[in-house]
């Protein structure tokens, strides 16, 4: 019985493939891949010549995660660093505490800070038309993702064995060099597990990004250009088609390529993390 | 100056650096405080925005004109059904599954592979399990868009997460008191009912209440699996809602009120953020505080 539980896990891992996969089956036959992923024409709504390409979508999503991580990986990491390495114990709880609840904010909620305050705030400082565009989603993406990165960065800083700091604080290194020369080399492998993992929330992220990067579908020029992720095309789309119809199975198509990239983001992560645990 | 003193006195070199020391410092913690500072800034202007529309009423009462006028109670009690349905099956589920892992599991291939699985489960964008819900739950079983399938959705969702908290709070209890345990005679079970779970309680609770604040904010998978804009709860009867109804919920409230209903006050979204930040923060300071106070009561 408490056997069946723990095989629970895989169970639901490939019944989420299978029913995700099954209900988007049917239009693989028929589906030209190269067009598939690389068209930027996505007009699944066309009663003569629907076009299902979700290029654009995929440059959309690949966008906004990279800039988000531009963002969040130097705040991230040099946070953790700030945590783990330069604040007396009881600053630590506290922040580690805000940064829990930072996590605990539901991506709605983002969503709505997005388009009620960083709309706004973005068209009076840049000038621009709309403020409901790429930066906005990416600083909300960044946002999202920076609390995962200092929990995990801050697990693989204390992985490193404090006789590393000691030897070089004799050595008459001051803790800057510490961190550079010794602390970030050391949990090399931690860290880029903790910056994978905040890859795998951005990417992975709806509700945010749907209210917030202005949702039109086409390749950006700008980072003030308004973009559509993968994500918010599901979302957005799924409650207006009907069960079996070609847009319907292309939907879950995308909910296909969703996971095997997030899969594939996780199953790396994991590895690094294993990697620092071995050692 | 005598000789100790210029053998102690500070030399340029000792002055560089411990300015740079300085320097790093703030660096990284103005790292630390560009996350902290937000987050307190958009809350506290969240609050003073909703303020005027908060009321016992607004809380307590159906929503009329297309949700736009009137009070949030249909949202709240959604939110309260999706949640507490979806931790029915997914604590008994995770807590078991942990046990199985932690506890009696070999370490071979195939428990490797179950944990692996657990991780990617973990990783899966809320939206596919969103897509999963309504293949699987909506369609395959015939449950239709209901509250149970966004329940079971959420239900999924959340176990990895509460079996990779478990599993952290029973490996936590330290293995001399399962030998102690087993040296008079206990069997396996007996001794995980008996030491492993009452020394690990508080830790799989906090992993538990957690994932309270996390299904009660999430939005898309229930959006496709059973929620829906508007739904009023009937007055009469004990069950506000029947279990193959939809239902609202407090984060789909807010995506539609903010993007697609015109005409609602300006004050009406933000309340309904207020609010919905509001159950999620105070779940988990209750989770916080739990583990603090449970933690210092530890005599290992």
């Amino acid at each position: 019985m408490i056997r069946l539980c723990g095989i629970s896990a895989i169970i639901f891992v490939f019944g989420i493939f299978f029913f995700v996969f099954r209900e988007g089956a049917p239009f693989l036959a028929k589906l030209d891949w190269s067009q598939f992923l690389f068209s930027p024409d996505w007009i699944p709504t066309s009663q003569t010549q629907p076009k299902y390409g979700v290029g654009a979508l995929i440059v959309g999503t690949l966008s906004v995660t990279v800039l988000a991580m531009a963002i969040a990986v130097p705040f991230g990491l040099g946070a953790a660093v700030f945590v783990s390495e330069f604040c007396g114990k009881a600053t630590k709880e506290t922040l580690k505490i805000v940064i829990e609840l930072l996590a605990a904010i539901p991506s709605v909620v983002w969503g709505f800070i997005g388009l009620c305050v960083l709309n706004p705030l973005i068209i009076q400082t840049f000038h621009t038309p709309i403020g409901v565009n790429m930066l906005n989603g990416a600083v909300l993406l960044a946002l999202m993702s920076v609390p995962i990165m200092v929990s995990i960065g801050e697990d693989a800083l204390k992985a490193v064995p404090d006789s590393y700091r000691e030897a070089g604080l004799a050595l008459g290194a001051t803790r800057w060099q510490i961190v550079y020369r010794i602390l970030l080399p050391a949990a090399k492998n931690g860290l880029l597990a903790a910056v994978l993992l905040g890859v795998g929330r951005a990417i992975g992220e709806t509700m945010a990004v749907l209210m917030a990067t202005g949702h039109s579908v086409r390749i950006p020029h700008s980072v003030f250009d308004p973009v559509r992720t993968l994500t918010a095309t599901i979302a957005a789309e799924l409650g207006e088609t009907s069960k079996g119809s070609e847009h319907y199975q292309v939907l879950f198509l995308i909910g296909i390529l969703l996971f095997s990239i997030t899969f594939a983001v996780n199953l790396i992560a994991d590895l690094a993390v294993r990697g620092v645990r071995k050692k | 100056m005598s000789d100790r003193q210029a053998m102690f006195a500070e030399t340029p070199l000792g002055r560089r650096k411990r300015r740079t020391e300085r320097v790093a410092k703030y660096f990284f913690g103005f790292m630390a405080m560009a996350m902290v500072v937000p987050l307190l800034l958009i809350v506290g202007y969240v609050v003073v925005k909703g303020w005027p529309c908060l009321s016992w009423e607004f809380l307590t009462t159906n929503p009329r004109g297309g949700g736009i006028r009137g009070g949030i109670w249909p949202a709240l009690v959604g939110t309260i059904y999706l949640v507490g349905l979806s931790l029915c099956v997914s604590a008994p589920i995770g807590v078991l599954a942990a046990v199985y892992l932690n506890e009696y599991a070999k370490d071979n291939w195939f428990t490797r592979i179950v944990n692996l699985a657990v991780v990617n489960l973990a990783g899966v964008p809320s939206i596919v399990h969103g897509l999963f819900g309504v293949g699987a739950f909506v369609y395959a079983m015939h449950f239709g868009k209901s509250i149970i399938s966004a329940s079971l959705t959420l239900a999924i969702m959340t176990l990895p997460v509460i079996i990779a908290s478990t599993k952290e709070a029973l490996a936590a209890v330290p293995m001399s008191f399962r030998e102690a345990c087993w040296n008079v005679g206990a069997t396996r079970w007996q001794t995980i009912r008996r030491i492993v779970l009452p020394n690990s309680i508080s830790g799989i609770l906090t992993g538990v209440i957690l994932q309270v604040s996390r299904a009660a904010g999430e939005t898309a998978p229930v959006m496709l699996t059973g929620v829906t804009v508007y739904k009023a709860v009937s007055d009469n009867g004990f069950f506000l809602y029947t279990l193959n109804e939809q239902c609202m919920s407090l984060s789909m409230h807010l995506y539609y009120i903010a993007t697609q209903a015109s005409g609602a006050p300006p004050a009406l979204p933000y309340a309904i953020a207020v609010v919905l930040l509001a159950v999620v923060l105070l779940v988990n300071a209750t989770a916080i505080t739990f583990r603090v106070v449970l933690r210092s009561r530890k005599k290992w």
